[in-house]
């Protein structure tokens, strides 16, 4: 008889946490490679390691975007063991494997990267320090480096990034990670009450805090057992869409800036501002804080909320699609977009990137239609797709998405339901459970996971922003290209610093 | 060769007329402005008398003191929560100038309805010599979640617009007169934080930007974060928000520089 070696779960499914199959690591190993070599329709969501007792279980997610399931296996291992990593056999588990090393002190044989990831507070060794980072190093009279950061020019985040140049041409990046983490994971087990979780859940990453909050509640309300009515479905999605709209608009104005077209960078600077005003129109906030709650809504949507909604929408798209007319039929704007920055879709499989980074190359990964969440499955979302993996397709990605995202809340605002007064969310977790949250933020898809005791207390919290997997899509993208357009990359990627650290 | 000059002349047209569509995007008076929607500014506590011990509890930031209830703006992450459950007690008005240089003014009262400003006392002579035309800050985001980063580019687009006040975001700490911190300080920013301080020339000041920086926020208690930079040096303004709103920072600015017309 043949034992069944992964237990299969739909997205936002509570399972008992004795449901998921534990094998011997060489097995785990052999069936979580086979179930994505090979099969763009596979990826890892998730796979990381939490400590029982003298030991570390490993869980790894596999989800099939077909079958709109999710793989979930595992193995348990000694802390300290030293294994075959998974990485040297497929890429998409690299960050995955040196997150278990910083962390647990598991050791890999062929691991071919085994860097520190992001300097967690609680690592297994604490003498690796943020500053000694083991850059990769070429020994040449020709060649020569240039180290950026972690302060940068801009008022972003930080991190470090390091390219080896031949003149003005880049051979190679590294992008050093780690400063902004604020060791939120353990925070999610420390601070028992429900509020304080959802507050962390929004600072995850402050560009994407509908993202990250409606991936926190989904699962929660989950977890509990609690079914939410469709008034929470639709604050959702429709927060989901106009945290899009908003962010991609930004996203083109810095486009704009980075190739030094100031009508483009004003036009679309501003018109960001419409969007996020009506988030606090709605909710208090501009970029969304304090509106999405497990149970509850303390903002109601309402009718008049939905016709100054149509408003700003009207006035937003004919200046908007104005503008991104002129842009896309100016020459000198293109020749700077086109066949910059190039990722190809052999790449991206292999690096794993997901959202925008894997729809720029013609790899359809989007939780929208792969593993729907709220309300999506009643929208018949389909994915924007480009096949060139240049700047230019990831911001013809960003125009057709903010297109398809009004037209989605043009339909959401044609019913609005009937929203309840807010109430206190008192349901408690249930004991022993897992569950896997996916949500499609604009950068792409995030994933909390998180596991209940016996006691019904949370023992793990985990947390994935895309970025995890994408940036390595970026250190990919800039190679051969000259060191003058990685400004236009990175901000065609906009990935999260802290959205990564954690 | 003439076709060349029809087009360029209609590229021309294009770009009037996309100019002429945006209108005037300006805010003529950044400090009369007022804010869209239901903004959560300064608040207003009432004397209702309810169970102070539940409200307190409710805060997720520990920002609520009982007996005289108070709230403490510098750890407000304007949630909103305690507003929604006691709206007898406490309402959020829409007064966005929240800045302040004493921390103790962060600190709203039962019954007291002021603007919160800034002790003109406490701020050093030079500022206003040196800084009151040109203002040139370095911004530093250490553990930052990019939502104050977002709102402190957002100062600097065509609504906000801090640059016509002569306050500017510049790249190198060398070309500054100050720091703008935002995030909580994580252990791993520490170091280059301090370096980043150090390289700006004197006379230089520190603005915290943001519910983290001022006090940790939501992260005040993770032992990820070494704030000790903070004891050592002497912090010229606070600008508290989750993210700070533009029109907090430009006028919380501008009251440090004494610019504000009366």
């Amino acid at each position: 008889m043949k034992l069944k070696k992964t237990i299969n779960i739909v997205n936002n499914q509570a399972i008992n946490l004795v449901d998921i199959p534990v094998c011997n690591y060489r097995d785990f190993a052999e069936l979580n490679l086979d179930l994505i070599n090979g099969k763009p329709n596979c990826h890892c969501v998730s796979y990381f390691g939490y400590p029982i007792e003298e030991k570390i279980q490993l869980i790894c997610c596999i989800a099939d975007d077909e079958l709109h399931q999710i793989m979930v296996s595992s193995s348990i291992v000694d802390k300290g063991a030293v294994l075959n990593s998974f990485t040297v056999r497929n890429p998409n588990f690299e960050k995955y494997e040196r997150e278990i090393h910083e962390n647990f002190r598991i050791g890999y044989t062929d691991h071919p990267w085994l860097k520190p990831l992001r300097y967690a507070f609680n690592r297994a060794d604490k003498n690796e320090k943020v500053e000694n980072y083991p850059f990769y190093g070429v020994e040449s009279e020709e060649l020569h480096e240039v180290g950026v950061g972690p302060i940068h020019a801009g008022i972003i985040e930080p991190g470090h990034f390091r390219f080896i140049c031949n003149g003005e041409q880049i051979m190679h990046l590294e992008i050093q990670l780690g400063y902004q983490h604020r060791g939120i994971e353990p925070l999610f087990l420390q601070k028992q009450k429900l509020l304080e979780r959802t507050t962390l859940a929004e600072n995850i990453a402050g560009d994407t805090v509908v993202g990250h909050t409606t991936a926190f509640v989904n699962l929660w309300e989950n977890l509990c057992g609690y079914t939410p009515d469709d008034s929470l479905h639709f604050s959702r999605i429709l927060a989901l869409e106009l945290e899009r709209i908003a962010i991609h608009t930004g996203d083109l104005a810095g486009v704009c800036a980075d190739i030094g077209y100031q009508l483009g960078n004003s036009v679309f600077g501003r018109l960001r501002t419409p969007i996020v005003n009506f988030f606090q129109e709605w909710g208090g906030n501009r970029l969304g804080k304090g509106l999405i709650r497990a149970g509850k809504i303390n903002y109601p949507f309402t009718n008049e909320l939905a016709k100054r909604l149509i408003e700003v929408l009207n006035a937003y798209e004919k200046d908007f699609f104005e503008m991104t007319h002129k842009l896309f039929n100016l020459p000198s704007a293109l020749s700077r977009m086109e066949k910059t920055g190039v990722v190809s879709y052999e790449e991206v499989l292999e690096i794993g990137t997901v959202g925008m980074a894997a729809r720029m190359s013609g790899l359809n990964r989007d939780i929208r239609l792969s593993h729907p969440h709220n309300l999506y499955n009643s929208l018949t979302h389909k994915p924007v797709i480009k096949r060139h993996g240049d700047v230019y397709s990831r911001v013809q990605i960003r125009r057709e998405e903010i297109r398809q995202s009004i037209s989605y809340i043009r339909g959401l605002l044609q019913s609005v339901p009937e929203f309840h007064p807010p109430e206190n969310f008192t349901e408690q977790p249930q004991k022993g459970k897992f569950i896997i949250s996916l949500v499609e933020g604009w950068r792409g898809e995030i994933c909390h996971c998180a596991i209940t005791n016996a006691e019904a207390n949370l023992i793990l919290y985990k947390i994935k922003d895309p970025s995890h997997h994408n940036w390595m899509a970026l250190a990919q993208s800039v190679r051969n290209n000259d060191i003058s357009d990685f400004p236009i990359c990175n901000k065609s990627f906009n990935l999260s610093y802290c959205g990564h650290d954690l | 060769m003439r076709s060349r000059f029809i087009d360029k002349g209609i590229a021309m047209f294009d770009n009037l007329k996309i100019l002429w569509h945006q209108g005037k995007q300006f805010i003529p008076d950044v400090t009369k402005a007022q804010v869209p929607g239901i903004f959560r500014g300064r608040p207003i506590i009432s004397e209702a008398k309810i169970d102070e011990f539940l409200l307190a509890d409710l805060c997720p930031t520990k920002a609520i003191s009982t007996n005289a209830v108070s709230i403490d703006l510098g750890k407000c992450t304007f949630c909103g929560e305690c507003a929604v459950q006691f709206p007898e007690k406490i309402t959020f008005t829409k007064d966005y100038k929240l800045s302040t240089n004493h921390r103790d003014r962060l600190i709203i009262k039962e019954n007291e309805d002021e603007a919160i400003g800034l002790d003109a006392e406490l701020i050093r002579s030079e500022i206003r010599r040196l800084f009151g035309r040109s203002l040139k800050l370095r911004q530093v985001s250490a553990g930052g979640d990019n939502s104050c980063e977002w709102e402190l580019n957002a100062t600097n687009n065509v609504q906000f617009d801090i640059s016509r006040f002569g306050i500017d975001f510049v790249a190198s700490p060398r070309h500054a007169d100050g720091i703008v911190i935002t995030g909580p300080i994580t252990a791993n920013m520490a170091g280059a934080l301090e370096r980043c301080y150090l390289a700006v020339p004197d006379p230089k000041i520190i603005i915290l930007a943001g519910t983290d920086a001022i006090s940790g926020g939501i992260f005040a208690d993770s032992p990820a974060l070494n704030r000790e930079f903070l004891s050592n040096h002497l912090i010229d303004l606070y600008v508290p928000g989750n993210p700070v709103h533009p029109l907090t920072f430009i006028n919380g600015v501008l009251d440090l520089l004494k610019k504000r017309r009366s």
